[in-house]
């Protein structure tokens, strides 16, 4: 793989293109904590970018920067081509970055489609009156919507819960509703920040092969955050690796597993 | 059939419609608390603060008059002209919704991501602020709110009705708690709709349940606090107009609020029909048990039977009849 090259072929024939964000020297500090320091790597348009790292490494802040939910104080975040200003959380939704969380953070006194509805939010542009009124523009928008959100669940083969409130469901189907939250946003980015935590081995199945559809289908770019090495390994293009807020490692699988740092950090080192 | 018989169907009703009243206040409450976590103790001063403005407008008054003229030296009053009672009424609203940014934007905004206690005590703050603020914009003085709505009894149903039974003299049903209920009935509906079938309404029910969440799909918390506060200015309004019409514009009018807890243990604090069934029983309960039960224990039982109602019914349903019992995973 050439870093430089503006677009590359996968060997499984997916069309790898020029980075939609990039991350430039971002440092994040908490009072005196230093959350991330001087990190920089990018996410290429259609890849599938991996951030892994031993706990405290800093991932799911690097993946609240991203999403905007921290602030950097250094550094400069570039998407799609323009670098970008601080921003609210929602204004970077409206923008097409889409997430899940880690500890599922899905509107639990609401069915799974009115749950994946919400996600529909940025593209639904009819004004207050009109959805007072209900008739007219605010019917057709919900129907069209409606519409993307049915193909969302039967792609996600959730329609036997649509009409269930998702605090009752089971929780590796509340990961997936939470997904299918996400992808109803048709995001240009989507952020998984521990898609596989607390799942067993049918279920993290289930969800790598939903990740691998997702980029496949709709060439949707993809950065996750996962602490299982075998699913890391096997579902992503390039891999970025932190260790207290540094970036130790970034390649494909195969570079990072062989990287002397990467290794030294997960299985600790001999001090002499 | 006995007299006493349609008597007791009179009392229930009077009691049904007094309850639809107390749903209206009580779905103020509702309405911010699903969305925000907050219980807005300023919902009572807010029908009082909506009833004002709204005869202040009607009537001409000069906002501030009494400041102005301390302060100047004038004698300003009235304006001499009145406003039709439609147009006042479509004033009104402007300012709740004007009020609902200023809350946003002064109070709301500062206090994001504190403990529901925090913003319970603003709340607080906000409710004497805005008496005070209230009275100095328009007076202090009981002022009599008409808006056009008949009053009295129904005449027509009294006489229609009289003579069912020997000593009936016919259903005493007041005009005006008639309009009330049909008023309220339009409302929750459209309330209930909007909820559940528009973008706004799952926006707010999102809000409601998880902040980070609705943030990450692209909903601004502040857009829709704003919208939330205009609603419950919108609900306030109505309950002002309704209990202003009946018992005049004053103060006690905003601590009709506090026959919205009962109300509100009962419905559960998140849901729009639990506030409008709650208010009913609510309403029919204290009716039925003063109409039986009062005369042997010296009656005035409307005082304390809703609190005492809501007491039993916490004890066996503690998220009230329609409330969501969201299970806690541990």
């Amino acid at each position: 793989m050439n870093a430089t090259a503006e677009s590359y072929v996968t060997e499984d024939g997916r069309t790898i293109g020029a980075p939609v964000m990039e991350m430039k020297n971002i440092t994040l500090k908490f009072g005196g904590v230093t959350a991330i320091s001087n990190i920089s790597f990018d996410i290429r348009e259609g890849e599938i970018r991996a951030i892994i790292g031993p706990n405290g490494a800093g991932k799911s802040s690097m993946l609240n920067v991203i999403n905007g939910f921290y602030h950097p104080q250094e550094g400069e975040i570039w998407f799609r081509g323009e670098k970008r200003k601080p921003m609210k959380p929602y204004q970077i939704a409206q923008q097409g970055i889409a997430r899940t969380f880690q500890n599922i953070a899905l509107f639990k006194g609401m069915s799974t489609l009115d749950n994946i509805m919400t996600g529909r939010f940025t593209h639904m542009k009819t004004n207050m009156f009109w959805q007072a009124v209900w008739k007219g523009p605010a019917e057709r928008e919900e129907n069209l919507n409606r519409d993307i959100v049915e193909h969302v669940i039967d792609f996600l083969e959730i329609q036997a819960i649509r009409k269930t409130p998702v605090g009752r469901l089971p929780y590796g189907l509340q990961k997936r509703v939470e997904l299918g939250r996400a992808l109803a946003a048709q995001p240009k980015l989507l952020l998984l920040d521990e898609p596989m935590a607390g799942m067993n081995v049918e279920e993290k199945e289930d969800m790598s092969r939903f990740i691998l559809d997702v980029n496949d289908e709709f060439g949707t770019t993809i950065a996750l955050i996962e602490h299982d090495m075998g699913v890391v390994m096997d579902i992503s293009d390039r891999v970025v690796v932190l260790d207290y807020g540094k970036k130790i490692g970034d390649g494909t699988p195969d570079e990072v597993r062989n990287n002397q740092d990467v290794i030294d950090a997960y299985l600790g080192v001999a001090h002499d | 059939m006995s007299a006493n018989f349609f008597y007791t169907i009179e009392v229930i009703a009077n009691g049904l419609m007094t309850g639809v009243m107390y749903s209206l206040v009580a779905l103020g409450f509702v309405l911010i608390f699903k969305a925000s976590g907050v219980f807005n103790y300023a919902q009572g001063v807010m029908a009082l603060f909506a009833a004002m403005t709204l005869v202040g407008i009607q009537t001409g008054q000069v906002p501030f008059a009494h400041l102005i003229n301390v302060i100047f030296g004038t004698h300003l009053d009235k304006f001499g002209w009145e406003v039709p009672t439609f147009i006042a009424i479509l004033i009104a609203l402007a300012v709740m919704i004007g009020f609902a940014f200023l809350v946003e934007r002064y109070i709301l905004k500062h206090l994001v991501n504190q403990d529901p206690i925090i913003l319970f005590m603003a709340t607080i703050g906000l409710a004497y602020f805005m008496e005070g603020f209230g009275d100095l914009m328009w007076g202090s003085e009981i002022k009599k709110l008409d808006v056009g709505l008949p009053q009295g009894g129904n005449v027509w149903l009294e006489n229609a009705t009289a003579g069912w039974a020997e000593g009936f003299y016919g259903f005493y049903i007041d005009n005006l708690d008639m309009w009330a209920t049909a008023i309220a009935i339009v409302l929750v509906a459209g309330l209930i709709v909007f909820s559940n079938y528009t973008k706004t309404g799952r926006a707010l029910r999102a809000v409601a349940d998880d902040n980070q969440a609705a943030l990450s799909v692209g909903i601004s918390l502040r857009k829709i606090w704003v919208i939330v506060w205009s609603l419950a200015g919108l609900v306030a309004l109505v309950a002002g107009i309704m209990w202003g019409a009946k018992s005049g514009v004053q103060f006690s009018l905003s601590l009709i609020a506090l026959k919205a807890l009962p109300v509100l243990m009962l419905g559960g604090f998140t849901s729009i029909p639990g506030a409008i069934v709650g208010g009913m029983i609510i309403g029919v309960g204290e009716k039925l048990f003063e109409f039986t039960v009062g005369p042997y224990i010296g009656g005035a039982t409307e005082n304390w039977f809703a609190y005492v109602l809501a007491l039993i019914f916490l004890v066996f349903r503690p998220q009230g009849l329609f409330g969501e019992k969201i299970i806690e995973r541990v």
